[in-house]
C-alpha cells in the first residue's frame, strides 16, 4: 500500500472512528436480534409438537380412577364356615383404553365368614404388589416375593414383615341374605397408609 | 471402477472419513483386552436387528401381546430363535456390561480427561437395565405382568411425584393396553434412541482421547484398529454369538409363560436373575424403610460410582474405588446367590415354579390344537380349559369330601380322611366296575365314608353281586357297559361305538332277575322304583351338572343325599365353574391329536 493511500484511508476512516464503533455495536445488536429471532422462531415451530407431544403423555394423569362401585363377588354359601380364607376372582365390567369389557377378571379377594359376617381383603401385597398366598394350612397369609407375612385378619403378624401396612380391607356388604358385594379397589403399595390408586 | 469411487469421494469425502475409521492409532499395537467395548457395540446391533423383525410381527396390547409372541415363538418360521438370539443376547449384554465396567475401573481408565465418557459409559448401563426392564413385560406372560408390577410399585413410592410416575409408567391406575403401548415405546422407541446417541458420543470421545494402555504397551510398536484390532474384536464377537445361540439351542429358546391374569396369584414371580439382587435386597428392609432400600441406597451407590473419576484423582483414590467396585460387585452376587438359595429351599416357590410351567405349556398347547387363539385371546381361552381350571375348583370346593386319584385334585393330600368317592374316571366302565366290587364298594373310594356305606346299593353289592355266578358276572359286565356308554365319555365313545351290541344287550339286562337295577333306578322306560339315583345320561355332561346344581333333586338323591351341597341352587359355584369341573372329570378338554388334527 503505497503511503497516499494509507493517507487517504486515514483522513477517510478518522472522522469514522466512532460511527465504525457505532457500527460493531450495531452488527452485535442486529446479529443479537437476528439470533433471538432464530431462537424465538424455532422455539415456536416445536410449540405446537411439543405441546401436543407432552400433554398426550401426561393424559393417564387426567384419566379418572378406575370406578369403585359394588360388584358381586360370591355368595356366602360359598365361603367356608370354619373361617378359613377362600379366594375369589372379582369379575367386572371395565374400559381398558379403547375396550371395553364385560365381566372380567379385575382382581381378586380373600372372604371370610364368621358367621353372616363377611370380611374381604385385596389379595394383593401393600409392599410391593405381589399377590399374597395362603399357608398351606389356612393359618396365615404370606406373600411369596418379599417374604410379608399376615395373620388370618390380614394384620402384619411378624416385626420383621418389610410391609408397611396390614392387607388392604374392602368394604363389604351382604345383600338379600347371600349375596356378598364388594368394593373393589385397589391401593398404592410401599406406604403406610392406604391411599386409593 | 476406480473412476466412480473418486466421483463418489469427491462429492462425500467417503474415504477420509474411513481413513479416519479404521486407521486408529492403537498405542502398542492391537491387544485382546481391548475387545469389550466392540462386543458390546456388535450385542448392540443384534438386538437392533432381532428386535426389528420381532417388531414386524409383535402387537403392543393386553389382548394380542401374549398371543403374537406365541405366533413368534411357536408358528413363525425361525421365530423361536430370532426371539431366543434376542432374550439371551440382552442376558449377556449384562455381563459384558460388568465385564467392560470392570476393566475401565480396574485400568483406571476413568480418570482425566475421561470422565464424561465414563458417565457416559454409566448412563449406557443404565439404559440397558431400562432396555431389560421394559422388554420383561412384552410378552405380557405371567412372570412378567407380576414382576414389572413390583417394579412400577417401587416406582410409585418415590416421595411426591411417585404416585404420578407410576401412572404415568402404567398408563392409568391399572395395568391394561396402555401399559403395553407405553412400555413398548420405552423399549423399541425411546430408549434405543437414546443409547444408539449415547453409543456415537461414547466412542467419539473413546476415539478423541485414545485407548487407555497398560504399562507393558509402551515397549511395543503401535498398530492401528485395522485390521488388527479388528479381527481380534470380530473373533470375540463371534465368541459372544456362539454363546448366546449355545444358550438358545440348550434352553430350547426363551420362556414364554401363561398368559398374564390380574386375578391368577403367580407366587414365582421373580425378576430376570440380574434384578435379583435388588429383589433380594428389599427383603432386608423393614416396614417403613421401603423407599431407601428401593431408591435412596441404589441412587447413593450410582452416585458413588458416578463421583468415581473424582475421586480416583485423590492419593489412594483409585484403589478405593476399585475396593468399593469390587465390593459392590461381591455384594450383588452374594444377594443373587442367597435369592437364589432361599428360592430352591422354598417348597412353595418350587411347587409354584412347577405349576406355572404346567399352565404356561398347556397355554401353548391349546393355542396349537384349537388352530389360533380365539378372538377373546390367550386368558381367556386358559380360563375356559378344564384340564387346568377344574382341579383348581375341585381343590377348593369338592377335595374336602372327596378325592381324585387319592389326591385333592392338584396333587397334594388333605389333612382329613375322604369322606365320599374318589371321582376319578367317574363313568367309566373301571369306576362303575370298582362301584360294583363287593370287596370295594365300602372302601373310602366308593361308599366308606358316606351315609351309603350301609344304604341299599352296598348291601346289593355286598350281598348280591358277591354271590353272582360266572353267567352273570358276565352279563354285568354289559350293563356296565351300557350304563358307562350312557355318559358318552370323550374317551370311551369309539370303544362305546364298536361294542354297541354288547351295550344294547346291557340295556336289556338292567331289569333281568339278577341284576335287576331298574329296581331302584330308573334307567330309560324301565323303572319299578326311583330309589336311587336316575341312570338315564348316567356321567353325561347334563347328568353330572345337574347333580352338581342340586343333588337333593328327586332324580338324583333325593332326601337319601349325604352331605353334597347344591353348588348351583346355592350359587356356590357359577354355571361356567360347574361345567369345567364337570368337563375336566369326564375328561372332556382339548387334547393333542383330537379332532382336526
Amino acid at each position: 500500500m503505497s503511503e497516499d493511500s494509507l493517507e487517504e484511508s486515514k483522513t477517510e476512516t478518522e472522522p469514522t472512528l466512532s460511527s465504525g464503533l457505532d457500527r460493531v455495536v450495531e452488527k452485535e445488536r442486529r446479529d443479537f436480534l437476528v439470533g433471538a429471532s432464530a431462537v424465538a422462531a424455532g422455539t415456536l415451530a416445536m410449540l405446537a409438537p411439543i405441546g401436543a407431544a407432552v400433554v398426550s403423555l401426561l393424559d393417564p394423569l387426567r384419566r379418572e380412577k378406575v370406578s369403585s362401585e359394588m360388584v358381586l363377588v360370591a355368595r356366602t354359601s360359598a365361603i367356608p364356615e370354619d373361617g378359613s380364607p377362600r379366594k375369589f376372582t372379582v369379575m367386572a365390567d371395565r374400559t381398558d383404553a379403547w375396550a371395553a369389557y364385560d365381566d372380567s377378571p379385575v382382581g381378586a379377594v380373600y372372604l371370610r365368614r364368621s358367621g353372616d359376617e363377611v370380611r374381604a381383603l385385596n389379595v394383593v401385597c401393600p409392599h410391593a404388589g405381589c399377590f399374597v398366598g395362603v399357608a398351606k394350612d389356612n393359618s396365615r397369609f404370606s406373600c411369596p416375593c418379599h417374604l410379608s407375612s399376615f395373620d388370618l385378619d390380614g394384620a402384619v403378624d411378624d416385626p420383621t414383615s418389610p410391609s408397611p401396612r396390614d392387607m388392604d380391607t374392602l368394604d363389604v356388604e351382604v345383600r338379600n341374605g347371600d349375596e356378598v358385594w364388594v368394593r373393589f379397589q385397589n391401593f398404592l403399595p410401599g406406604r403406610a397408609e392406604k391411599t386409593p390408586v | 471402477m476406480r473412476g466412480m469411487l473418486d466421483w463418489l469421494d469427491n462429492r462425500t469425502g467417503y474415504r477420509a472419513l474411513l481413513q479416519g475409521v479404521l486407521y486408529e492409532r492403537i498405542p502398542g499395537g492391537a491387544r485382546w483386552r481391548y475387545i469389550w467395548g466392540s462386543t458390546l457395540v456388535f450385542a448392540m446391533v443384534v438386538q437392533l436387528i432381532t428386535g426389528v423383525v420381532l417388531w414386524s410381527a409383535y402387537s403392543a396390547n393386553a389382548q394380542g401381546a401374549w398371543e403374537s409372541v406365541w405366533f413368534i415363538q411357536n408358528q413363525m418360521t425361525g421365530g423361536w430363535l430370532l426371539r431366543g438370539i434376542h432374550h439371551y443376547m440382552a442376558q449377556v449384554t449384562i455381563v459384558l456390561l460388568v465385564l467392560h465396567l470392570m476393566q475401565v475401573l480396574i485400568d483406571g481408565a476413568y480418570r482425566a480427561p475421561r470422565e464424561v465418557n465414563f458417565w457416559f459409559g454409566l448412563i449406557l448401563l443404565q439404559l440397558v437395565l431400562g432396555l431389560s426392564l421394559t422388554g420383561y413385560l412384552l410378552p405380557w406372560d405371567q412372570k412378567g405382568y407380576w414382576a414389572t408390577k413390583v417394579a412400577t410399585s417401587i416406582a410409585s413410592m418415590t416421595p411426591v411425584v411417585g404416585p404420578g410416575l407410576q401412572q404415568l409408567l402404567v398408563g392409568g391406575s391399572e395395568y391394561g393396553h396402555l401399559t403395553l403401548t407405553r412400555f413398548f415405546v420405552l423399549h423399541a422407541g425411546i430408549l434405543p434412541a437414546a443409547v444408539a446417541l449415547l453409543i456415537v458420543g461414547h466412542i467419539y470421545l473413546f476415539r478423541r482421547h485414545g485407548v487407555t494402555t497398560p504399562k507393558s504397551a509402551r515397549e511395543k510398536p503401535d498398530g492401528y484398529f485395522w485390521p488388527e484390532q479388528v479381527l481380534k474384536d470380530g473373533v470375540a464377537s463371534l465368541i459372544v454369538m456362539a454363546t448366546v445361540l449355545g444358550l438358545v439351542l440348550w434352553s430350547g429358546g426363551a420362556h414364554l409363560g401363561a398368559p398374564a391374569d390380574p386375578a391368577e396369584p403367580y407366587a414365582a414371580a421373580r425378576p430376570e436373575w440380574y434384578f435379583l439382587f435388588l429383589f433380594q435386597w428389599l427383603k432386608y428392609f423393614p416396614a417403613g424403610w421401603e423407599v431407601i432400600g428401593a431408591q435412596v441406597i441404589p441412587g447413593l451407590v450410582l452416585a458413588l460410582v458416578a463421583a468415581m473419576p473424582i475421586i480416583g484423582g485423590w492419593k489412594y483414590g483409585h484403589r478405593f474405588n476399585v475396593g468399593v467396585a469390587t465390593a459392590l460387585l461381591a455384594g450383588i452376587v452374594m444377594l443373587t446367590w442367597q435369592a437364589r438359595v432361599q428360592d430352591s429351599a422354598d417348597p412353595e416357590f418350587v411347587s409354584a415354579q412347577a405349576e406355572a410351567e404346567v399352565l404356561a405349556e398347556r397355554s401353548s398347547e391349546l393355542a396349537s390344537e384349537l388352530s389360533g387363539i380365539p378372538v377373546e385371546g390367550g386368558l381367556a381361552m386358559l380360563r375356559a380349559d378344564p384340564l387346568t381350571q377344574g382341579p383348581r375348583i375341585f381343590e377348593a370346593n369338592c377335595s374336602q369330601c372327596h378325592r381324585f386319584e387319592g389326591h385333592d385334585g392338584l396333587g397334594a393330600q388333605p389333612a382329613d380322611p375322604p369322606s365320599a368317592s374318589d371321582l376319578a374316571g367317574f363313568g367309566t366302565r373301571e369306576w362303575l366296575a370298582g362301584l360294583l366290587d363287593p370287596e370295594r364298594v365300602t372302601t373310602d373310594e366308593y361308599f366308606g365314608g358316606t351315609e351309603h356305606v350301609n344304604g341299599r346299593m352296598s348291601r346289593f353289592v355286598q350281598r348280591g353281586v358277591a354271590r353272582f355266578s360266572p353267567e352273570v358276572r358276565s352279563n354285568l359286565a354289559k350293563v356296565i357297559m351300557a350304563v358307562s356308554a350312557e355318559g358318552s365319555l370323550p374317551l370311551q365313545v369309539e370303544q362305546d361305538a364298536v361294542q354297541l351290541a354288547e351295550i344294547e344287550e346291557g340295556r336289556a339286562l338292567m331289569s333281568s332277575e339278577e341284576i335287576n337295577c331298574t329296581r331302584c333306578h330308573t334307567f330309560r322306560d324301565q323303572t319299578e322304583g326311583d330309589v336311587g339315583p336316575v341312570l338315564t345320561g348316567w356321567g353325561s355332561r347334563d347328568w353330572m351338572l345337574g347333580m352338581l346344581h342340586d343333588p337333593t333333586e328327586e332324580r338324583f338323591y333325593g332326601a337319601d343325599n349325604d352331605r353334597m351341597p347344591s353348588f348351583g341352587a346355592e350359587k356356590i359355584l357359577t354355571e361356567d365353574e360347574m361345567g369345567l369341573v364337570v368337563d375336566w372329570l369326564r375328561g372332556d378338554w382339548v387334547r393333542q391329536d383330537s379332532q382336526g388334527h
